[in-house]
């Protein structure tokens, strides 16, 4: 990226083993003030240990990382002052009330008792958490409880905030709701690193993306770069009957180039960046009478683009690793 | 009822830009504020989860009528004799069982994310850990309270009244506070919070029934009396049956407050340690 904004983030050959696993093994990351940064990556690929590391949570064993111009081994005071950390398990007090989560952390940062009731329910009102103020969060929906944790991550503005795993879990208007917040907390000057599995997501909030995987960043650059490395995206069908699919696969290969056979028997896909010759596709398929379950036309998956860059899918590469660091 | 809830339902990104906009940093708050605003979330527990503290004062008040009336005319020839003598280690027991809690309601806040996000706050680091023990203090001191009532419903009497009752009461909940630090030390390098309850209790349970608690340790055989004598739960027993009978006995509670001390001076560093790393 080609800007000349301050770093938020600076870090150089993160390193993390947890017995005899490179959760993070070697992690450069670049992130400029004001911006999202996207951190993508399947389950298992270290993102919620660069997180911790970088929050403070847990020494790095090896490289060096500035967070806000704060060293983070030698003056985690500091960076903790500046920053919030939202994580994968919401960071919330189940056993407290919405209001009480946020009291609590408002004293929890300095504010006074009058200061953290006012703040709390400021906050309850924006969130749409007013009416379960008084409910313990063990009650909560998900999206709520999602909510409620960020509001928590802003009871005093922080100028940098971990999002780890924001709308994993949640249903689609949560996860838009979500967006909206982070869109919004970035345009009142926080800069975000979002740690995500979603492409989709990464695509939607992130100025730019490191994409990691075995605990190493493998790709790096704007959300349209990365997708432009990985090829355009493209055609999608599945087809009513498995058995065609040998036939289905000829017509596409003809009318479109080159298709890939899906791990789904009755999937097949083709990558074409024209929509007109896509369309040929569909109705050469429809002319020589094979069932179309469905199709579509779009950007490539995370797992096109595991695919594309590492040469596997992106599965977890290793299921321990999130649940050892934490 | 529901189009007002699909209005108020979900952010409202306008007051979330606003809420954002509107914060100056406070200066961190200081090492004593922090820990009380811990102990009062420790408080706000014991209000919202008050089956914990069923947990802690049932099986306690169990023994109590159990040990009374069922063994209580064999043992010390009629049952209000036998509660005189059982009813000071009665109350140490209950007590002593609450302290297993503090390790569970840790190890529990770990398994959740919550204190991921206290350790990423600019606060005095040691501030959770001192601030449930404030929380936990209240508890020790209902379970406490509890078997006490519970006892005089029943006929008991104590020799110094209410200012002995209180004396033992107070002896037993700092004892409490040098044994919790053991317990959270096991919350923070157990699994789960069961591993925790059962660890806890196969320690505790011997230690409360190889005491003079229950049974006067002279009718036990010699190895078993001498195992007695030396146990922290039967000098702290002593200790308390002293000062409700209105008889002080100065070495019992000495010794209980240096084996207190101790223990918080060995594992009070060893949780703190454990909880910064984990």
């Amino acid at each position: 990226m080609t800007t000349h904004a301050p770093l938020a983030i600076e870090a150089t050959g993160l390193e993390k083993s947890f017995g005899d696993t490179h959760a993070v093994a070697g992690v450069d990351l670049a992130v400029p003030e004001g911006s999202i940064y996207g951190v993508l990556g399947p389950n298992g690929a270290g993102k919620t240990t660069v997180i911790r590391m970088l929050a403070t949570l847990i020494p790095p064993d090896g490289g060096t990382a500035r967070v806000l111009g704060h060293d983070i081994r030698t003056e985690g005071d500091a960076v903790r002052s500046l920053v919030s950390l939202t994580g994968q398990l919401a960071s919330v007090d189940e056993d407290l009330t919405g209001r009480e989560n946020l009291i609590l952390l408002g004293r929890l940062l300095g504010l006074s008792r009058s200061a953290s009731r006012t703040r709390a329910d400021e906050l309850l009102e924006a969130f749409g958490i007013s009416e379960a103020a008084a409910r313990l969060v063990k009650h909560y929906s998900g999206g709520m409880r999602r909510r409620l944790d960020i509001a928590a991550s802003i009871v005093v503005t922080p100028r940098l905030m971990f999002l780890d795993e924001p709308t994993t879990g949640l249903d689609p208007r949560s996860r838009g709701q979500v967006w909206e917040i982070a869109r919004a907390l970035q345009a009142g000057g926080t800069t975000i690193l979002l740690c995500t599995q979603y492409l989709e997501e990464a695509d939607q909030l992130a100025d730019g993306i490191a994409v990691i995987d075995r605990g190493r960043v493998i790709a790096e650059g704007t959300p349209g770069q990365l997708k432009a490395s990985v090829g355009t995206g493209g055609l999608k069908v599945r087809l009513l009957d498995a058995g065609q699919r040998a036939e289905a696969a000829g017509i596409l290969e003809r009318a479109v180039g080159a298709v890939v056979l899906d791990a789904d028997p009755a999937a097949l896909s083709v990558s074409s960046a024209d929509a007109a010759r896509a369309a040929d596709g569909v109705s050469a398929l429809a002319r020589a009478g094979l069932g179309i379950a469905e199709f579509s036309l779009g950007q490539p998956s995370l797992d096109e683009v595991f695919l594309a860059l590492t040469g596997h899918l992106a599965e977890a590469s290793d299921p321990t690793l999130e649940e050892q660091s934490s | 009822m529901s189009s007002a809830t699909s209005v108020t339902d979900g952010a409202d990104t306008a007051a979330v830009r606003q809420a954002i906009a509107t914060t100056a940093r406070p200066p961190r708050p200081g090492p004593l504020s922090a820990a009380l605003t811990f102990g009062w979330r420790g408080m706000l527990k014991v209000k919202h989860v008050p089956e914990q503290l069923l947990d802690v004062t049932v099986t306690p008040v169990m023994f109590l009528l159990m040990f009374t009336y069922l063994f209580g005319g064999a043992i010390a020839g009629s049952t209000s004799a036998y509660l005189d003598y059982t009813l000071p280690g009665l109350l140490v027991m209950s007590v002593l069982f609450t302290t297993v809690y503090s390790g569970i309601s840790l190890n529990t806040d770990l398994t959740k994310g919550v204190v991921d996000r206290f350790r990423s706050l600019p606060i005095w680091r040691p501030a959770p850990l001192l601030g449930s023990l404030l929380g936990d203090s209240v508890r020790y001191v209902i379970a406490g309270t509890v078997i006490i009532v519970v006892g005089v419903a029943l006929g008991y009497r104590p020799d110094a009244g209410v200012v002995g009752a209180l004396g033992a009461l107070a002896m037993v909940v700092v004892f409490s506070f040098g044994l919790s630090w053991v317990f959270s030390v096991l919350g923070l390098l157990l699994r789960s919070p069961n591993a925790v309850m059962n660890a806890g209790f196969m320690g505790i349970f011997p230690l409360t029934f190889l005491s003079n608690v229950f049974v006067d340790p002279a009718t036990l055989p010699g190895p078993l009396q001498a195992f007695v004598d030396v146990n922290p739960v039967s000098i702290l027993a002593t200790a308390c049956r002293s000062l409700m009978d209105g008889t002080p006995d100065g070495e019992a509670i000495t010794v209980s407050l240096l084996v207190a001390a101790g223990l918080a001076a060995i594992f009070l560093p060893i949780t703190t340690r454990l909880y910064r790393s984990r």
